[in-house]
């Protein structure tokens, strides 16, 4: 809807919208800067907002203290491990409902769909007992499997909703030229979807990367990813600031990164198609 | 286009994916209802059998329950009331030709991709905090007693920082179709003399409808769930000030050790999470269909 629009019209617009932005990044920024504070200046007061002495020693001290690496370690593998293995699993099932509908897809969608609304700690005890039994407690494989499963309705709606766009008549045709089932999916399907299989990827990825029920209560030393290393710092202790905004820096900068460049994937994603 | 074995072929692909969900939902919820009428307590082992009703009048009847019912509610539709509003206007906003679009988005975007923890963790601190807080600065610059956010109001300043997290969903859906609204509909209006306020509520507001609907409800499932923002902030207090549901859930395991009430509470939480569920659809089904 955009319209034509006089210059100083558009100088009001720019302020105002930057002054809304700024005002609402403004926690994050904040962060950012008292990563590269000294902790005493960090609390100083009146807040100091540029000119401290800057330094990398938090980063330094999260990284030796706190064994930072290890979480992002575990972080990357649980999350980019469980959108793979979830997408393995989808791809098949979103073609067979996008080309080959039956009479009751619509329900099976829905129904899939319905499993997220399940409050996630009223299965909390099950799941950590069954854990326990298997034990998969405190393990990335353990963790790995139950974000796939959280996020396996996701990835299928929204593999779906590509898949839907692809005219079926180009399928019909290789099968004229005599493709087979794996020739068709692998050779025909799979290249016109690459950008949506991309976009499913780069959402799911942020998702498992900021699941915090599971990661937390599941995890312990291990397995334990970036928002239980976080949650750790839940209790202060002594002059702490700067060294809480840089691991939060750290902990935040890969997704947030990340998300800037699937702004337009993310309404379609989590909006399971009904947004484009 | 679809023959015997294509149909075939579909059942068997599509049957990874409906079994490991029917598993993952049913596994746990049949266990979750089994535990719910034993006695079952990590602090007692020796207690066994069956209890009938009475993990679930134990977690009913506390006196926390129907606390936290009403705070999960509040949560709830306070963020949502927010964020849908605060949504509408910044979609406005930001919609106008800028200089700088690109960054404004990126900037309004952000809050979203920051972990519930990260989150919770800087606002507790870096604003909340009574001594050392920015809140607390800025209260010390005009003179005032500096307040205990998470003390003196928890709730609304979990509401707070929940409603951080979600306004960029909001604004982004609403950006989205705003964008899809057509111009000349919008001069038209204009030439007939239509004042803005009418063209809002007429023009904007109705194509809007359906986004609305949508944040609606996936926010109501995602903010059902709202657990992290709560546990490394208040965690659930003071007192039970701050108690949602699903962390009433959590204390009963934590704290009591007590698996069979803990049961009990998450059956009554799916119960819940399903009248919602049912009430939101019915409520706003005729804007989906279209």
């Amino acid at each position: 809807m955009s319209r034509a629009i006089t210059p100083q019209a558009k100088a009001i617009n720019t302020g105002l919208a930057w002054s809304v932005a700024l005002l609402i990044a403004f926690p994050i920024l904040w962060t950012v800067l008292t990563s590269f504070k000294p902790e005493p200046q960090a609390v100083a007061s009146p807040p100091i907002f540029l000119g401290f002495d800057w330094t990398i020693q938090n980063y330094i001290d999260v990284q030796d203290q706190r064994a930072y690496f290890r979480y992002f370690v575990n972080s990357v593998v649980i999350s980019i491990g469980s959108t793979l293995l979830g997408l393995i699993i989808a791809i098949p099932a979103a073609w067979s409902m996008a080309f080959v509908p039956g009479a009751r897809t619509k329900d099976l969608l829905m129904w899939m769909l319905s499993t997220k609304m399940m409050p996630a700690v009223g299965v909390l005890v099950p799941i950590y007992l069954i854990f326990i039994r298997l034990g998969l407690l405190d393990t990335r494989i353990g963790l790995t499997v139950v974000l796939m499963l959280i996020n396996l309705p996701i990835i299928i709606w929204m593999l779906y909703t590509y898949f839907k766009e692809i005219p079926a008549d180009i399928l019909e045709a290789a099968r004229m030229d005599g493709a087979g089932l794996r020739e068709e999916i692998l050779y025909v399907l799979t290249p016109m979807a690459v950008p949506g299989i991309a976009s499913t990827v780069l959402l799911n990825i942020i998702l498992a990367w900021n699941e915090s029920f599971w990661t937390i209560n599941l995890t312990t030393v291990n397995a334990a990813p970036l928002t239980a290393f976080i949650a750790g710092f839940s209790s202060p202790q002594g002059l702490f600031y700067a060294k809480l905004s840089a691991a939060s820096t750290m902990a935040i900068a890969p997704i947030l990164i990340m998300g800037w460049f699937s702004q337009k994937q993310l309404v379609r994603g989590l909006t399971f198609g009904a947004v484009k | 286009m679809s023959t015997k074995s294509s149909r075939l072929a579909a059942r068997l692909m599509l049957s990874p994916s409906v079994v490991l969900l029917l598993i993952w939902m049913i596994v746990p919820l049949v266990l979750t209802l089994w535990f719910s009428f034993r006695r079952y307590n990590l602090m007692y082992p020796d207690r066994q059998g069956f209890n009938d009703f009475g993990n679930y009048t134990r977690f009913v009847m506390s006196s926390d329950f129907g606390l936290a019912v009403l705070n999960t509610l509040i949560l709830v539709g306070a963020v949502l009331v927010i964020t849908v509003v605060l949504g509408i206007l910044i979609a406005l906003l930001i919609e106008r030709p800028m200089w700088g679009q690109g960054v404004v988005r990126i900037l309004v975007i952000s809050p979203f991709f920051i972990m519930p923890p990260v989150a919770a963790l800087i606002w507790k601190n870096m604003f909340f905090n009574p001594t050392n807080g920015l809140f607390g600065e800025a209260a010390k610059y005009l003179g005032l007693p500096p307040f205990d956010f998470l003390g003196q109001a928890p709730l609304a300043s979990i509401i707070l920082i929940v409603s951080w997290q979600w306004l960029p969903f909001a604004t982004l859906i609403l950006l989205t179709a705003l964008q899809s609204l057509s111009g000349e509909e919008l001069e038209a209006a204009e030439m007939d003399g239509a004042p803005p306020v009418s063209r809002f509520f007429y023009i904007i507001l109705p194509h809007l409808a359906r986004s609305i609907t949508v944040v609606v409800l996936i926010q109501t499932i995602f903010l059902l769930g709202v657990f992290g923002e709560i546990l490394v902030t208040t965690q659930g207090g003071p007192g039970s000030a701050s108690t949602t549901l699903p962390y009433l859930i959590f204390k009963e395991i934590s704290l009591d050790k007590d698996v069979g009430t803990a049961a009990a509470g998450g059956v009554v939480a799916v119960i819940l999470a399903n009248i919602v569920a049912i009430f939101l659809m019915r409520a706003v089904g005729k804007n989906l269909d279209a």
